[in-house]
């Protein structure tokens, strides 16, 4: 077992599946020869070589376009986007085309392909580098949705993804590329290397699609996160001392409902935090599979706690993240109310 | 500088003739059979810049083949191409009657730009992959794809191979080179230059040829495409189709009126060739050219076919309420079909009666398997694809949440 950062962990699981499946190719803005502007792709042309790994012009949708060309043909392409901002000119080759390949030539096309692409705030990107688009890609039936909070799980996710029979949309939480974050700005972040969630094994191993983990167990409440928000969550769930349950959802399409619905059945309570924008959010499909699966066992209402419904500001962006003191004061606000 | 107190003038581009007008194709550059020359294959693209505002063609008015592009091509690879267009073309009409009947939803028929996708459908090799749109009907009947299954794609029948779930001529036929067709417009465009990109990484030998319309390469997946072919090298063939007409929409709308579809490419560095769409030797002799470009890793070449959209641009479509109603019949490049049987008669391989007969023995090809294709159902009878298939194939394995909506949907009566 080696400590790795998540963009070290990313990228030792793009190096393995490199290794093991010679149609894995590499591509992206930047992603070649300076091995990508969050390093996660660094030496792998050189160790790869050009053919495998490479740079691509400034252009999403070209790029998913081609992935979905190269998925066709039999490859299993890996494409970068350099900010999930970034990938709305490649919206309707994913959408319409990557999503629906399988569909509309009843399995004699497919595409396979895995689009990497960082989100979520919290590095002074302003507007246009911290956006969490999640929300528009679990709305489009056909492609699968990925989004870990820890090394380990960035992993073996990426490689389950990148085996992936279809289109998977792996999100990569930039705030945690390098350490794990209490959702605490002025506080130094802690080095994956010193957080024993930054272990991970160098060989190759997968963790299935559609699988939640428990970050925190928990009675009182159970928390619904992913991404930087399950760091954040646990950070509240210590300051206020209330025994929530976080659940790490890790993939967002195929969602583990089982693991939802076992935790709130428990706890009765339930609270929902993304950093994406509240308004037909994520979370507003969390509450209503809770409000569907889980009603007869719920003692107060669900509650969200998410990015406020405006562009991601830049010098005020510590007023826009969903920090640890709105996650807390939900949290009380849910214990007190009577039951 | 100058000064100017005028208003700023806004230009809208119209088209040479609206309905009650007389047809006016002057606005075409045409130069006459055999006029433009045939580069080398490893010609440098900004030695043949020229060619984008040529035309190739190969036959003349007299139909004899004349000129540098005429084709090595023997006479039954010419009838083959000539028994493909006419099956096309009597299979286009008689799928039309049939959406008429109400056994469809929708037809889109390809007159008068047959030779564009049957003559490259024949000239390139099998394993090479092909992104057409949808009005390349003709490479599957070319490649001797079952008309029968064409049918019951179109009738969305119990026997359709897509279960339904494509709207009629979204044909996909792998096993004839013939990629998945998107109704979105040019997405294709650049999947072929991946494809491509693929074999290559691959160390394969086959290559793409990709379609985009005159007026789909106003999209941006027309520029990406180009990007990225050149950039990479691709071994791609990238056609445009210039039919002059996008829906009601001429060629001028695309901004064809400023320089042609060819020199699009140019900026790119990728040959261009323009090319008489309705020369069946032409198509031939440039397909040939630059598939011969790919294969040898000289990478992409763009070909502009220009040719005319004879019939409406669907069955939703009335092209009389935008251009004159006989406009196809004053079209200077005339009629693909006519062209090539000319051909063949001036070398002596074709004669009045041969003709005739092909023309019945088609017809008859196409009502037989448009009679077996309706015994499986059509839109009036109700024997449609199976409901269950909606949720299937959307992923590989199907997810909880799909499984519990297609048992919900199963519960309905």
């Amino acid at each position: 077992m080696t400590t790795m950062a998540m963009n070290v962990a990313i990228r030792s699981a793009i190096d393995s599946m490199l290794g093991r499946d010679d149609d894995v190719i590499v591509f992206g803005e930047d992603v070649g020869f300076f091995g990508g502007v969050f390093r996660c792709t660094d030496g792998l042309q050189a160790k790869y070589g050009e053919r495998r790994v490479f740079d691509t012009p400034i252009a999403e949708g070209g790029i998913i376009g081609v992935a979905v060309g190269m998925g066709s043909y039999g490859l299993r392409p890996v494409a970068e986007i350099q900010f999930a901002d970034y990938v709305y000119p490649g919206l309707d080759q994913l959408i319409s085309e990557a999503a629906r390949l399988r569909y509309r030539s009843a399995g004699e096309f497919t595409a396979p392909l895995t689009v990497r692409m960082p989100v979520g705030g919290g590095i002074h990107g302003g507007q246009t580098h911290s956006q969490s688009p999640e929300a528009l890609f679990t709305h489009v039936c056909g492609l699968k949705t990925v989004i870990p909070s820890t090394p380990y799980d960035a992993k073996g996710l990426l490689i389950a993804a990148i085996e992936d029979d279809d289109p998977v949309v792996f999100l990569e939480p930039k705030r945690l590329y390098n350490g794990q974050f209490d959702g605490h700005p002025d506080r130094a972040i802690v080095p994956w290397a010193d957080h024993p969630l930054g272990d991970v094994p160098d060989e190759y191993y997968r963790i299935p699609l559609g699988e939640a983990s428990v970050r925190r167990a928990g009675d009182d409440v159970t928390v619904l996160a992913y991404g930087t928000m399950v760091g954040v969550a646990e950070t509240a769930a210590e300051e206020t001392g209330i025994d929530a349950e976080i659940i790490d959802l890790r993939s967002l399409l195929p969602l583990d409902t089982d693991a939802i619905t076992q935790s709130v059945t428990k706890t009765g309570r339930c609270l929902i935090v993304h950093e994406a924008t509240r308004t037909s959010g994520f979370g507003a499909e969390l509450m209503a599979t809770v409000q569907e699966l889980c009603f007869y066992h719920l003692e107060v209402p669900i509650e969200r706690v998410t990015g406020w419904d405006t562009p991601y500001p830049h010098a005020q962006e510590w007023d826009y993240f969903p920090g640890p003191q709105r996650v807390g004061d939900a949290l009380r606000r849910m214990m007190e109310v009577a039951t | 500088m100058e000064h100017n107190d005028d208003p700023l003038r806004f230009h809208v581009p119209a088209p040479s003739a609206r309905p009650g007008e007389e047809p006016d194709f002057s606005y075409l550059s045409l130069p006459a059979a055999g006029d433009t020359r045939r580069p080398e294959i490893d010609v440098d693209s900004s030695e043949i810049r020229d060619l984008a505002d040529g035309l190739i063609r190969v036959l003349a008015d007299d139909g004899r083949a004349v000129g540098p592009w005429e084709p090595d091509i023997d006479a039954d690879d010419l009838r083959r191409g000539l028994r493909a267009m006419l099956t096309t073309r009597a299979f286009d009409d008689r799928m039309l009657r049939a959406q008429r009947q109400g056994k469809s939803s929708f037809y889109m028929g390809s007159r008068g730009e047959e030779a564009v996708s049957v003559a490259q459908s024949l000239e390139l090799a099998e394993g090479d992959m092909y992104f057409p749109t949808y009005r390349q009907q003709g490479w599957l009947i070319a490649r001797e794809w079952p008309l029968v299954d064409m049918m019951c794609q179109l009738f969305s029948n119990e026997k359709d191979r897509l279960h339904g779930r494509q709207m009629p001529v979204m044909y996909s036929a792998k096993d004839a080179g013939f990629f998945t067709i998107s109704g979105n417009l040019a997405t294709q465009f650049v999947q072929g230059v991946g494809w491509a990109m693929a074999s290559a990484i691959s160390g394969d030998t086959r290559i793409a040829s990709a379609v985009v319309g005159e007026g789909a390469t106003a999209e941006a997946d027309f520029h990406h495409a180009l990007t990225f072919a050149a950039t990479f090298q691709a071994p791609v063939i990238l056609n445009v189709v210039n039919n002059q007409w996008a829906i009601s929409s001429f060629q001028g709308i695309a901004g064809g009126d400023e320089s042609t579809f060819a020199s699009r490419a140019i900026g790119y560095g990728i040959p261009a060739l323009r090319v008489d769409g309705n020369d069946y030797l032409a198509v031939v002799a440039a397909s040939r050219w630059a598939a011969e470009r790919a294969r040898t890793n000289r990478g992409p070449t763009l070909i502009e076919w220009v040719t005319y959209r004879a019939s409406a641009h669907s069955s939703s479509d009335d092209p009389s309420k935008y251009r004159p109603h006989d406009e196809w019949k004053s079209w200077p490049l005339g009629d693909p079909v006519e062209r090539l049987a000319a051909h063949l008669v001036s070398i002596g391989e074709w004669d009045d009666d041969r003709q005739t007969e092909l023309e019945t023995e088609v017809e008859q090809d196409v009502k037989a398997a448009a009679k077996e294709a309706e015994g499986y159902g059509t839109l009036l009878d109700g024997h449609l694809a199976d409901r269950r298939a909606i949720f299937e194939d959307v992923f590989a394995e199907m997810p909880a949440h799909l499984r519990r909506q297609r048992d919900e949907m199963e519960r309905l009566a």
